[in-house]
């Protein structure tokens, strides 16, 4: 039974995925579809294994103005120029994964943080990155060399490909024998390492494959907007990502998919308020914590379970 | 004494002064955070936002109110504790039950609502705030000359850490605080009203951040972001020296200030980073943090 609601929401997903560029203006499709991504990969490490980290715009971030130095100064092919990205983050995530988890619970959150603000200003000091401007006109080129990516379809369906790769990966790792392992650790740590399972291994491989999955999103972001730019690691882009996931349900499967919507809509929307956005989040923020823990799938779960 | 490096004493000097300046500050916000963690359990993440706001108090009081800078220094403070206490009873007191990662979460939505409202009304440009009369001018210390006003920011913050600490560590009140991070029901059973002393902790950890906003307001500009670039470094402050120790903070954050300092005259590109990179080489060899406690 569970099986098969999961199945038809994969089915919906995907029909959905190909039929909404015809109807919603597909630019906007490929900003959520990036973040939505995003919020998975973050997902992936504070629902399943309970590690809240506050600095996942480094991968982000990082992986986009990889992308767009690799394509733009060296000239790869717009694919290569994705994998590099992704790649590096996936090294960075590694890096800091293994320092992050030397500490728990808000130490954890605090060092992700910390770690974060260091990529920034490196980002924001580094010639290669262009400053406060970052890398602009990155070229989108032609996907194995024939199929023209300025074509808004065409990359419409491009990133609706990497997205859907993406997410089934993240269903696979989540369903997997090492993502039921992931789930012991986060509900009861101790006893994960008593029944002879190495915790800190365990850990350390999910924020590397959500570090790495993260910088896929950024990576493809940089090619959608032909833009890296400091907001891409600004901390700011870590709490956004950290708000998709609790909007739309943390340690569920479509949830991170509907609060990166739900976000990149408002965001839309209000984007000529000025500071009214930040506000706004704020509220949703506080109100999702006091209120509405489980978030939108997780209460819609909840209601049919019932 | 470095002058082969090119650098002269007066370029030392400076930036070692500016560094304690820095440090002063860490100290200042590590400790409020440090209290406040002991007792609620919650990593305040609205600490930036609680310092701008006592810098932006003082501006509007001495712009509107013609308040100055001496009746500032105590009264937004006391603004913004009270604005703590009203968060705390309200919101805050509703998730001590809960993972202690919900507290960061509610005090990160509301460090964006405040700086979101500040940056709606005010812009992000930043207002100027003039030294007060008394402070203007410089001492010839015969190495250096010392701006009387930043002389006063690290004396001032300094005796505000020590007396934070007296509080805790000497008297009565301390005793009880202590007692409540170790064993609030215990406390609670001997007859002290502990949810009054989480409230009234919580107020002084914000108005500690507040007059540390104050103290800032004639040095820094007045600006809706100073606070949150400021607190993701004394996160790391943090994370280097540990949560556990108050004489710990102080001097972590005085100490990581002087280092940034002596960066910025040796490597000034590294001294964005120095005290990140800090972080993670303190992370490797030891986890807990210099003054914390293995769990």
């Amino acid at each position: 039974m569970k099986l098969g609601k999961t199945a038809v929401g994969f089915v919906i997903l995907v029909a959905a995925g190909i039929v909404a560029p015809f109807v919603i203006y597909p630019v906007f499709l490929m900003k959520a579809l990036c973040f939505a991504l995003f919020a998975c990969a973050f997902n992936l490490l504070l629902g399943y294994t309970g590690l809240l980290s506050f600095g996942h715009a480094a991968f982000f971030g990082s992986a986009a103005y990889i992308t767009g130095y690799v394509i733009t100064k060296l000239g790869f092919p717009v694919e290569l120029g994705i994998l590099t990205g992704t790649v590096f983050a996936f090294g960075l995530g590694a890096v800091f994964g293994s320092l992050a988890i030397r500490r728990q619970g808000i130490y954890f959150a605090m060092i992700t943080l910390a770690l974060a603000q260091m990529v920034f200003f490196l980002c924001l000091q580094i010639k290669a990155t262009g400053g406060e401007d970052g890398l602009q006109g990155i070229p989108r080129g032609f996907l194995l060399g024939f199929i023209d990516l300025s074509d808004t379809l065409n990359m419409y369906y491009f990133v609706l490909g990497i997205f859907l790769f993406g997410f089934f990966l993240i269903y696979r790792i989540v369903h997997s024998p090492f993502g039921q392992v992931l789930k012991a650790i986060r509900e009861n740590e101790p006893r994960a390492v008593s029944l002879g399972y190495d915790a800190d291994s365990h850990k350390l491989l999910a924020f590397i494959l959500s570090a790495g999955l993260s910088g896929l999103a950024g990576a493809t972001k940089s090619v959608v907007f032909q833009l890296a730019s400091l907001t891409d690691v600004h901390w700011g882009m870590s709490g956004e990502v950290v708000l998709m996931a609790l909007v739309g349900g943390v340690g569920t499967i479509f949830g991170p998919v509907v609060g990166a919507l739900v976000i990149v809509t408002m965001e839309n929307y209000l984007s000529g308020f000025g500071s009214w956005v930040t506000i706004i989040m704020g509220v949703v923020f506080v109100a999702c914590v006091l209120v509405f823990r489980k978030g939108i799938v997780g209460e819609l779960n909840a209601l049919i379970k019932r | 004494m470095f002058e082969w490096l090119g650098i002269t004493p007066q370029g030392l000097y400076g930036q070692l002064l500016v560094g304690l300046i820095n440090g002063s500050f860490y100290a200042t916000l590590s400790l409020g955070l440090a209290v406040i963690f002991g007792l609620l359990n919650i990593v305040n993440f609205t600490h930036g936002a609680q310092y701008m706001m006592g810098a932006f108090v003082a501006w509007m009081g001495l712009r509107y109110f013609g308040v100055n800078y001496w009746w500032s220094l105590i009264l937004a403070p006391l603004a913004v504790g009270v604005v703590g206490i009203v968060l705390e009873l309200t919101l805050l007191r509703r998730l001590y039950r809960m993972d202690h990662l919900y507290g960061l979460l509610l005090t990160f939505g509301l460090a964006l609502i405040i700086e979101g409202g500040f940056r709606q009304a005010f812009g992000i440009s930043g207002e100027q705030y003039d030294i007060p009369e008394a402070l203007t001018g410089a001492t010839n210390l015969g190495f250096i000359f010392l701006p009387n006003y930043r002389a006063w920011v690290v004396a001032a913050s300094l005796v505000v850490c020590f007396f934070a600490w007296f509080v805790i560590e000497r008297t009565k009140l301390g005793a009880y605080l202590r007692a409540g991070t170790e064993n609030p029901q215990l406390l609670q059973a001997f007859g002290v009203n502990v949810p009054v002393l989480v409230t009234l902790t919580y107020g002084f950890g914000a108005a500690l951040a507040g007059f540390a906003g104050v103290l800032a307001a004639p040095i820094f500009q007045v600006n809706p972001v100073m606070g949150s670039n400021l607190l993701i470094v004394v996160f790391a402050v943090v994370v280097i020296g540990g949560l556990g120790s108050i004489l710990g903070s102080i001097l972590t954050g005085v100490g990581l200030g002087l280092i940034e300092g002596l960066t910025k005259v040796f490597y000034p590109e590294g001294s964005s980073v120095v005290i990140f990179v800090i972080m993670a080489v303190i992370l490797l060899i030891r986890p807990a943090g210099l003054f914390g406690k293995e769990k």
